[in-house]
């Protein structure tokens, strides 16, 4: 799966898509490739207030439960309600109908420091390197 | 999975094996100064005669002939010796309790019973495959509605067991939650009024205990609705499960902590004892402890595996739902024995028992000049009276007539000072009953 370039992404396999100072938020196929089958996720209240660098959402598969970290400061708009009947969506749609939360950023210039699509896809080429090693 | 001692040529065999000379050889990562260099101070071996001259010893210490009227969130009740025959096979009394579904369908699937049968009993959806004792699983249960509502501050019923909130303050002491005490009325049961006053948006749990400290039984339907009014979880603890044979299940309540005792558990030393988390579905992953699930093999037969592992500790670490991440899993086994053994029938006349036995004793207790019922409602085995005199003096002439008497409330309760708390379930006969009453009036007319 390619990753799209118009998103950011984090060092912890976060994906953050911003457009007129609303960004959506989700794993990335790394993530949920190394996650295996998701089968809940826990998302946070709307309204409720992302911290860059703080956990706000957890993914459980079979193997874990992982802590999701937010990309970037901001309120929360909207939650994807459709993951609680279909969490598999983030294994088939990572970058698409398995986004996780939309929010309201708060210094969208935040973005500027993570990672663009072929900074990204060379840090997980690394990582998997590392795995193998 | 036996549990088998290790000869010394077995182990210089298992040591040889790896490549080490002997067991200490094993510790040699933990730094020098922190190893203990003498042996442990114990007492040697024994031969076969001397432990058991030492055993009868202990057992000729044993109080018997003794008849009890203190409960106090622990009941004597009728055990059959079929569940100590069952339980007492090496397979449950001396294996550590294996989990690996391949190996362990007996284990899982006596887990999974005995968690649909506390379902069945409480109302609720989901079970769990046992916490420590009841304490531990109402407080267990206010943690899981702090993590559900995301909100500091708890409402307890002070007819809440006092040990059971001695539990909860210390688990609130360094976790950020505010414990605060809620009332009773004239009645014995929680203050309505007092709590719609402390309720407020911040309040994760109110939790009360139903039959409470007193032997009230609380109604908690509304005060269900007035906690879920404030975005408020309740929680109702019960101390004594027997008399979920016969009172109206907790069905209302979010969360409901149960000590299991009252199930084929002797009273012995104060344990041990089993307790138990039910609730809803819907919250089934923020329930602490273990949990068995049924489930189908490769073949589509039907099997059984613990699930929802992935949030306990052994996984999760410091952000497991939970830090007690064991069960009681032979006393949970004795409980669904027990259970089966009474069946719907036996169980439900075992609790009326109860209640025609506590009945009468109050009965005969009112008949004595200056004893007094305190409150008025309805209970199951246990009621409060007023005496005319110190509980603990009372108390003390019973014991002479081998009579172990009623808790005394005031050393809980500042406020009732020449109150007891008498309990009386299936196991009491009634001449046991009449003396109890006889030795009562006798305390009261002795000169001071």
């Amino acid at each position: 799966m390619s990753y799209p370039t118009q998103f950011r992404y984090t060092k912890e396999h976060e994906w953050i898509d911003a457009k007129g100072g609303i960004a959506t938020i989700g794993i990335t196929d790394y993530a949920q490739h190394e996650l295996g089958d998701v089968v809940f996720v826990e998302l946070p209240a709307v309204g409720s207030s992302l911290i860059t660098g703080k956990t706000f959402s957890s993914v459980e598969s079979v193997k874990a439960v992982s802590e999701i970290y937010a990309p970037a400061s901001g309120q929360v708009t909207e939650a994807n309600s459709t993951l609680q009947n279909t969490p598999e969506s983030i294994n088939s749609d990572p970058h698409g109908a398995g986004w996780l939360v939309k929010v309201k950023l708060a210094n969208p210039a935040e973005l500027n420091s993570l990672m663009d699509a072929a900074a990204y896809e060379a840090y997980i080429e690394e990582k998997k390197k590392e795995a193998s090693a | 999975m036996r549990y088998l001692p290790k000869s010394p040529a077995e182990r210089q065999e298992m040591l040889a094996a790896i490549g080490v000379k002997s067991v200490e050889e094993l510790f040699t990562s933990i730094p020098e100064q922190f190893r203990l260099k003498r042996p442990l101070n114990l007492p040697g071996p024994m031969s076969e005669a001397e432990v058991i001259g030492y055993f009868q010893d202990r057992a000729a210490e044993n109080s018997v002939g003794y008849t009890s009227f203190l409960g106090a969130g622990v009941y004597s009740h009728l055990r059959s010796v079929v569940t100590d025959a069952l339980l007492q096979r090496g397979e449950f009394l001396t294996s550590y309790t294996p989990y690996q579904a391949e190996i362990t369908q007996g284990t899982l699937q006596a887990i999974f019973e005995f968690q649909t049968l506390m379902c069945q009993l409480t109302g609720q959806e989901v079970a769990n495959a046992s916490m420590y004792d009841g304490s531990t699983a109402t407080t267990e249960a206010v943690l899981m509605a702090e993590r559900i509502t995301g909100k500091r501050r708890v409402l307890v019923a002070r007819s809440l067991h006092p040990e059971y909130r001695d539990v909860l303050r210390t688990y609130a002491k360094n976790s950020g939650l505010t414990v605060e005490e809620v009332p009773f009325t004239a009645s014995g049961t929680l203050d309505g009024t007092a709590l719609k006053a402390s309720l407020r948006d911040d309040v994760c749990a109110v939790v009360v205990q139903s039959p409470n400290f007193f032997g009230a039984i609380e109604d908690l339907g509304p005060l269900a609705e007035a906690a879920h009014g404030a975005g408020a979880l309740l929680v109702a603890a019960a101390t004594e499960a027997l008399s979920l044979a016969v009172v109206k299940p907790p069905a209302e309540a979010d969360i409901v902590a149960l000590e299991g005792q009252s199930f084929g558990l002797p009273p012995s030393y104060g344990g041990p004892f089993v307790g138990v988390v039910a609730s809803r579905e819907k919250f089934v992953r923020q329930m602490p402890g273990r949990l068995a699930g049924q489930t189908a093999d490769q073949d589509g037969r039907r099997g059984f595996v613990l699930t929802l592992a992935t949030r306990e500790q052994h996984i999760r670490r410091e952000k497991a739902t939970s830090n007690i991440c064991t069960n009681q899993a032979l006393c949970a086994l004795a409980a669904t024995m027990h259970l089966c053994l009474l069946g719907k029938e036996g169980i439900r006349e075992m609790a009326e028992q109860n209640i025609a036995k506590a009945r009468f004793t109050l009965s005969e207790l009112e008949k004595i000049p200056g004893v007094k019922r305190t409150f008025p409602g309805p209970f199951f085995n246990e009621f409060t009276v007023e005496l005319p005199r110190s509980v603990k003096i009372v108390n003390a002439e019973l014991l002479k007539s081998k009579i172990v008497g009623p808790y005394v409330l005031g050393s809980a309760y500042p406020e009732l000072t020449k109150h007891a708390l008498v309990c009386v379930t299936e196991t009491t006969t009634r001449l046991q009953i009449e003396q109890f009453a006889a030795g009562v009036r006798a305390a009261l007319q002795q000169p001071l």
